[in-house]
C-alpha cells in the first residue's frame, strides 16, 4: 500500500461525482450552436483572407507578381508566403495570401496573383514500391533471435501475407485556421482552432518578432484536430502578418475544405509483406516483415510491428522503408503509427490462426504473455474474455468463411491494441471567493476530451460542491499554461493539476475556517456543500458560511501537474480489445457494419459518459478509415482527386452499426489513477473489421479501405 | 466564382430569351446544388445566371389515368416523392427521388436539374474539361478511373452520367420537352443524352439557348417496375451503378422489358440485350441473372473499374427481382 498523500484521489466509497455518468457541461452550447468556434468569430471591420496555392505536386517558383491583386477593390494587404526560387513539394502549398473586405473580394484578388513555376518530377503513389525507386530511404532494420531458424522448426506453421493501409487525411469538421487581430501595434490576439492553446503563442511571437507575452491565443471550442492542429502553421503566420499589414484589423483565414484535405494533414501509409510462424498449438515463434510507407516528402512514421508483442517477440526480423512522396505533409493522426501496426499485425495473426484452425481469441490468449509486461498481459486476458462474452463469441463466431447459403456473409474479427496515455504537464489556478463562488482557470482546450466537464467534476468533488458551483475557464493563453492535447494526455493532465489546485485551495480555506470550528485544518473535510469536522457533523458550516470567513481576501491557489509532482494520480500503458461483426454482400462487395464491441481500460475514469463518448467517436472514425477513407492521388497530374467530402468518404451514422463499449473499472484498474483515452480505441477498428471481413468471405482483402472493388477482386482471386 | 448577371424571368419564353448562343453566355439556375459548386470551382463561369424559380408553370405535377404523368422541370425531388398521385401510380419514381443526395438536396434539387446536372468525373471537376484532357492527353484511361464508364467508353468521353432520375424515367419511356427561341420540341428522354465526341460537345441534346421544361411519362398499364442502386454508403453517396426495370407482363410471362443502367456510361444506358433476355420468360433469379449478364455482355472496363461490370450485372438482376416483388423499397416511408 502506497503512503497516503493529500492529493490522492478520494477513496471509491467517498466519490460523489468521479466515475459517474455525467453529461458534458458544454453539450448544450455545442448542440444549440451557441458555442463559438474560431470559424464563428467575427470582429468589427474584419477582413477575409484567401490563399494562392500551388497547383503542382513539385515545382520551383520562378516568379510571383502581386501588382494586379494589390489594385483590386477591397484589398487591404497582400503577402507572398513563398517566393521565387522556393521549391514546392506538394499540391496546395501556400504561395501568397490576400486580405480584403469580403471573402469574394479576397478570392477575386487572389486569382489576380500571377505565379510562374518550373515543374519538377514527382511521386504521389507508393503502394507499388518498385515504382518508387529514387524516392526511398531505408528507415529500420531490426533483428532479434533467430527468425530463419525458427521458421524452419518442424512443427511450425507459417502464414505469409500482404497488408496495407493508405494515406488518409484528418478532414477536421472545423477546418484549420484562425482570426488574427493586432489589438495595438505590439499585441496580437489570435482566435485559433488549435490543440495547443498554451503552446502556439510562442510560434506566433517568433514569426511576428514580438514577445510571447504580447500574444494572446483564444480557443473555446475546437471542431476536431486529431493530431493535426498543434502548430501556428504557415497560414496562421500569414494571417497575423496580413492583419499587421492592414493596420491591425482582424483577419479571418480558415482553410477551404479542399485545402483542409490537401495540406492540413495526412496520416502516413503502411504496407507490409509479412511472414509469421507459430507452433501447432498457436505459440508464436517467428516474424519477418518488409514494410514501407509514406508520410509526404519527409518520409513516414514507423509502425511498431509485430504490434503489441514487439519487444518480447522471440524471433523477429524486419525492415521498414520510407518513401518520399509529394502528397502533402504528414501530421500526427490519432495514435500515430498504431492503427497501421495493428492492421498489419492483427491481420497476419488472424490469417495464421485461420491456417492453424484456431479461434483467434484463443490464439491471442495463448500469446498474451508476449505483451510488454505482466499488467498488460493480465489486462488483455481479462479484456479478451469480456469482449468474447459481450459478443457471445463462442456461439456467433465460425471458422473462416461463412458457409451459410445466400450472398450475404457474416463474420467476426478481433484485434487488440496498446497506448501510453501519461498526463501532460500543466498548471491551473483555483480561486475561492468570500461569497463562496469558485473558479478554475487553465490554458487548456477541449479537443473532444470533455476537458471542461472533467475539470468541473474534479474540482467539485474535491470541494464537496455540486457541479454548478464551479466555473470552469479554459481556452485562453492568459490562463496558467496547460499542455497541448495530443497523445491521450489531456484528461490525465487537467485532472491532475486541478485535483492538486483544488486540494490546495481547499486546504487554504480550511486554515482560515478551522479556528471558528474549534478544530485543526487537517481535521476538516468539505462534503455535501459543507465544511465540517471529520466525524462530527454538528461542527459544520455551510460552504457560504465557511467562505465568508475569508473576509475580503479570496483564496487563490495553484495546481501543477509535472513529471515529479508528489502523489501519483496517473499512470500510463493501457490495453484494449475490439470485436467487429460485419455482413458482406458477396455480389456487390459492399461491407456493412453490424456491431463493434470495444473493451478498454484507462485507469481511473473521471466521467464514464465522456469516456464512453471518446470510444464511440473513435469507433466511428475507425469504421470510416476501415471502409471509406483514402487520399486518392493521380500519378499523371500529381494532384489529389478527392479533396472534397463527396469522394473523400466518411461514415454517416447509418453506416456505423451498433457499438457496445465496456470500460474496465474497479480493482486492478481504478487504483492506477487516470490514464488518457483519446488514442487507444481508434487503433483496432481497421484490423478488427478487416479480420471480420476475412472471416465472413473466407479470404483476406489485403488493404484498407475495404471498398467493393477490392472485396470483389479478393473474392475472384480466391 | 466569376461575377455574373442574375435574371429571374416570370415566363418560359423570357427565360429562353435570356439565354445566349454560346454555353458560356448563361447557365440555368434550378435548385442550384450543382451549379453553385461548379461556379465556385470555376468549372462553369457564366456571364448570366437565369433562374427558373419565378416561372410558375414549371412547378406543376399532373397525373391522369389516360395521359400519364407530366412533371414540370422545377418540381423538387421532395415534392415529387411526396405527391400522393405519383406515389400511387409510379412508386418507382418515388423510390429513386428519395434516394438522391440528402434531404437538403432533395428539398431544393429539381427534376429538371437532376436530368441536366453535369458529370461528377473528378478530372472534369478539377478543371480538365468534360473530356478530362491535360494538354490534349486523356487523363482517364491511365488515371484513376474507378468510378468511370464501362460501356460507351471508347472515347473521348469516359465520365458517367450522374442522373438517377433519368435511369428510371427512360425505363418508363419518358419524353422530355425542350423550349428554345424557335419554340418547343419533344424527344424520347433516351435520345436527350448523347456521348460527346469533341470538346465542344455536351452530354445532352440541349442547345445553349434551350431549356428542359417538362418530362412526360406514359401510363404504366400494370407494368411491373423495379429499381436498384448500388451505393457503398447508406446515405450521401453517389451510386456506383444503378439499374431500372419496367416489365410488361402477360400473366406470369414477361411480354416485353425495358431495362436501363445508370452510372455505367456517359449517358444513361438502355440495354435492349437485357430486355430481350427477359422477353418470353417468367421472372426468376435465373432469368434475372441472365438479363444482368446480357446487360454487361458488351462492357469493356477501364483499368480500375472491372468491378463495375459485376455491379451492373447484379443491379439489373436485383432491379428485375424487385419489380417482381412489387418494386418497392423495403424501407418505404409513411
Amino acid at each position: 500500500m502506497a503512503t497516503p498523500c493529500k492529493y490522492d484521489w478520494p477513496a471509491p466509497e467517498k466519490r460523489k461525482l468521479i466515475g459517474k455518468r455525467i453529461k458534458r457541461i458544454d453539450g448544450g452550447m455545442k448542440s444549440s450552436g451557441q458555442a463559438k468556434y474560431s470559424f464563428d468569430i467575427n470582429r468589427p471591420g474584419m477582413l477575409f483572407a484567401k490563399v494562392v496555392r500551388c497547383p503542382y505536386a513539385h515545382a520551383k517558383i520562378t516568379s510571383v507578381d502581386t501588382s494586379e491583386a494589390e489594385k483590386m477593390p477591397g484589398v487591404k494587404a497582400v503577402r507572398v508566403i513563398q517566393g521565387p526560387g522556393k521549391e514546392i513539394q506538394w499540391e496546395g502549398d501556400e504561395i501568397a495570401a490576400v486580405a480584403a473586405t469580403s471573402e469574394e473580394a479576397a478570392e477575386d484578388a487572389a486569382r489576380k496573383i500571377k505565379v510562374a513555376y518550373e515543374q519538377m518530377p514527382f511521386l504521389v503513389k507508393e503502394e507499388d514500391l518498385s515504382g518508387a525507386s529514387g524516392f526511398t530511404k531505408p528507415a529500420v532494420t531490426e533483428k532479434a533471435g533467430d527468425p530463419d531458424g525458427a521458421f524452419q522448426g518442424s512443427d511450425v506453421v507459417i502464414s505469409e501475407g500482404y497488408y496495407g493501409i493508405p494515406v488518409i487525411t484528418h478532414c477536421c469538421l472545423e477546418t484549420h485556421g484562425q482570426v488574427a487581430e493586432w489589438t495595438d501595434p505590439e499585441n496580437l490576439k489570435v482566435w485559433a482552432s488549435t490543440q495547443g492553446v498554451s503552446a502556439i503563442g510562442g510560434q506566433f511571437a517568433e514569426g511576428m518578432k514580438i514577445s510571447p507575452n504580447n500574444v494572446n491565443i483564444i480557443c473555446n471550442y475546437v471542431g476536431g484536430g486529431f493530431g493535426s492542429k498543434f502548430a501556428a502553421d504557415r497560414w496562421g503566420l500569414a494571417c497575423a502578418g496580413l492583419s499587421k499589414d492592414a493596420e491591425g484589423k482582424a483577419v479571418k483565414l480558415m482553410l477551404e475544405r479542399n485545402a483542409e484535405l490537401l495540406v492540413a494533414g495526412a496520416r502516413p501509409s503502411a504496407y507490409a509483406k509479412v511472414k509469421v510462424g507459430a507452433k501447432k498449438d498457436g505459440t508464436l515463434v517467428a516474424w519477418q516483415s518488409e514494410s514501407w510507407g509514406t508520410g509526404g516528402v519527409g518520409g513516414s512514421g514507423v509502425p511498431p510491428i509485430p504490434y503489441v508483442f514487439h519487444d518480447k517477440f522471440p524471433n523477429r526480423a524486419r525492415t521498414h522503408t520510407f518513401v518520399s512522396t509529394n502528397i502533402g505533409p504528414s501530421r500526427a493522426w490519432r495514435a500515430p503509427n498504431h492503427p497501421q501496426a495493428a492492421l498489419i499485425t492483427m491481420s497476419a495473426f488472424e490469417d495464421l490462426a485461420a491456417k492453424l484452425n484456431m479461434d483467434p481469441i484463443e490464439f491471442l490468449m495463448k500469446n498474451a504473455d508476449l505483451a510488454p509486461n505482466a499488467v498488460l498481459a493480465k489486462t488483455y486476458r481479462e479484456e479478451l474474455t469480456k469482449a468474447a462474452e459481450l459478443a457471445d463469441w463462442k456461439k456467433n463466431w465460425h471458422p473462416r468463411g461463412d458457409k451459410t447459403s445466400g450472398h450475404i456473409k457474416r463474420g467476426m474479427g478481433v484485434s487488440m491494441h496498446t497506448w501510453g496515455g501519461a498526463p501532460h504537464n500543466g498548471k491551473c489556478q483555483v480561486t475561492i471567493q468570500p461569497d463562496g463562488s469558485v473558479e478554475v482557470k487553465t490554458g487548456s482546450q477541449d479537443l473532444g476530451t470533455g476537458t471542461r466537464t472533467v475539470i468541473n467534476i474534479v474540482v467539485a468533488e474535491t470541494l464537496g460542491l455540486p457541479l454548478e458551483a464551479v466555473k470552469v475557464m479554459i481556452g485562453d493563453s492568459h490562463y496558467p499554461p496547460d499542455g497541448p492535447s495530443g497523445g491521450s494526455t489531456t484528461v490525465g493532465g487537467v485532472s491532475g493539476h486541478t485535483r492538486r489546485g483544488s486540494v490546495n485551495a481547499r486546504d487554504a480555506l480550511f486554515a482560515v475556517v478551522a479556528p471558528s470550528l474549534g478544530s485543526k485544518p487537517e481535521d476538516l473535510e468539505a462534503v455535501d456543500g459543507h465544511v465540517r469536522v471529520k466525524g462530527n457533523a454538528t461542527k459544520s458550516l455551510t460552504w457560504k458560511q465557511a467562505c465568508a470567513k475569508l473576509g475580503v481576501k479570496p483564496v487563490v491557489a495553484e495546481g501543477e501537474q509535472a513529471r515529479n509532482s508528489p502523489c501519483k494520480l496517473n499512470d500510463s500503458g493501457v490495453g484494449g480489445v475490439q470485436i467487429a461483426d460485419v455482413s458482406v454482400d458477396t455480389e456487390t462487395g459492399i461491407v456493412k457494419m453490424n456491431r463493434i464491441i470495444a473493451v478498454q481500460d484507462c485507469g481511473l475514469i473521471i466521467d464514464m459518459k465522456t469516456a464512453e463518448s471518446q470510444v464511440y467517436g473513435a469507433l466511428i472514425m475507425g469504421v470510416s478509415y476501415a471502409l471509406y477513407e483514402e487520399k486518392i492521388m493521380d500519378h499523371q497530374t500529381g494532384r489529389m482527386l478527392n479533396p472534397n467530402m463527396e469522394f473523400y468518404k466518411l461514415a454517416t451514422i447509418a453506416d456505423v452499426g451498433d457499438f457496445t463499449v465496456h470500460m474496465m473499472t474497479g480493482p486492478g484498474y481504478d487504483e492506477r489513477g487516470v490514464i488518457g483515452l483519446g488514442e487507444p480505441p481508434v487503433i483496432s477498428p481497421g484490423a478488427a473489421i478487416s479480420n471480420a471481413v476475412a472471416n465472413a468471405i473466407g479470404v483476406r482483402v489485403p488493404t484498407l479501405p475495404l471498398t467493393p472493388d477490392k472485396v470483389l477482386a479478393a473474392l475472384e482471386k480466391a | 466564382m466569376q461575377p455574373f448577371e442574375y435574371a429571374r424571368p416570370t415566363t418560359k419564353e423570357n427565360a429562353v430569351k435570356l439565354l445566349g448562343s454560346n454555353w458560356d453566355d448563361a447557365e440555368v439556375l434550378a435548385g442550384g446544388t450543382d451549379l453553385l459548386d461548379r461556379t465556385k470551382d470555376f468549372v462553369s463561369s457564366p456571364k448570366r445566371v437565369v433562374s427558373l424559380h419565378a416561372v410558375k408553370e414549371f412547378q406543376t405535377v399532373k397525373v391522369s389515368a389516360g395521359e400519364g404523368l407530366s412533371i414540370g422541370c422545377m418540381v423538387t425531388l421532395n415534392d415529387l416523392a411526396h405527391n400522393a398521385q405519383v406515389r400511387r401510380a409510379y412508386p418507382v419514381l418515388v423510390d429513386v427521388a428519395n434516394d438522391v443526395g440528402s434531404p437538403q438536396i432533395r428539398n431544393v434539387g429539381t427534376v429538371g436539374g437532376n436530368l441536366c446536372q453535369r458529370p461528377r468525373c473528378w478530372y472534369y471537376r478539377a478543371g480538365y474539361g468534360l473530356l478530362a484532357q491535360d494538354n490534349g492527353k486523356p487523363l482517364v484511361p491511365d488515371g484513376d478511373n474507378r468510378y468511370h464508364a464501362i460501356l460507351g467508353n471508347d472515347g473521348p468521353a469516359y465520365f458517367v452520367s450522374p442522373s438517377s432520375m433519368a435511369v428510371v424515367l427512360i425505363a418508363l419511356d419518358a419524353k422530355v420537352k425542350l423550349l428554345g427561341p424557335d419554340g418547343p420540341r419533344e424527344m424520347p428522354l433516351d435520345q436527350f443524352y448523347v456521348i460527346p465526341k469533341s470538346t465542344d460537345d455536351r452530354e445532352h441534346a440541349l442547345k445553349p439557348n434551350e431549356i428542359v421544361t417538362e418530362v412526360t411519362v406514359p401510363p404504366l398499364h400494370g407494368a411491373k417496375t423495379g429499381w436498384y442502386s448500388v451505393e457503398q454508403k447508406e446515405g450521401l453517396d453517389w451510386p456506383l451503378v444503378q439499374a431500372a426495370a419496367v416489365l410488361h407482363m402477360s400473366g406470369k410471362t414477361v411480354k416485353s422489358a425495358r431495362i436501363v443502367l445508370g452510372h455505367v456510361a456517359p449517358t444513361p444506358w438502355p440495354s435492349p440485350e437485357a430486355g430481350e433476355a427477359m422477353a418470353g420468360k417468367s421472372i426468376t433469379e435465373e432469368s434475372a441473372d441472365a438479363a444482368g449478364k446480357a446487360a454487361v455482355s458488351k462492357a469493356s472496363p477501364l483499368s480500375k473499374n472491372k468491378y463495375k461490370v459485376q455491379l451492373a450485372r447484379v443491379a439489373v438482376k436485383r432491379a428485375i427481382m424487385k419489380a417482381a416483388q412489387g418494386g418497392r423499397e423495403e424501407h418505404e416511408e409513411a
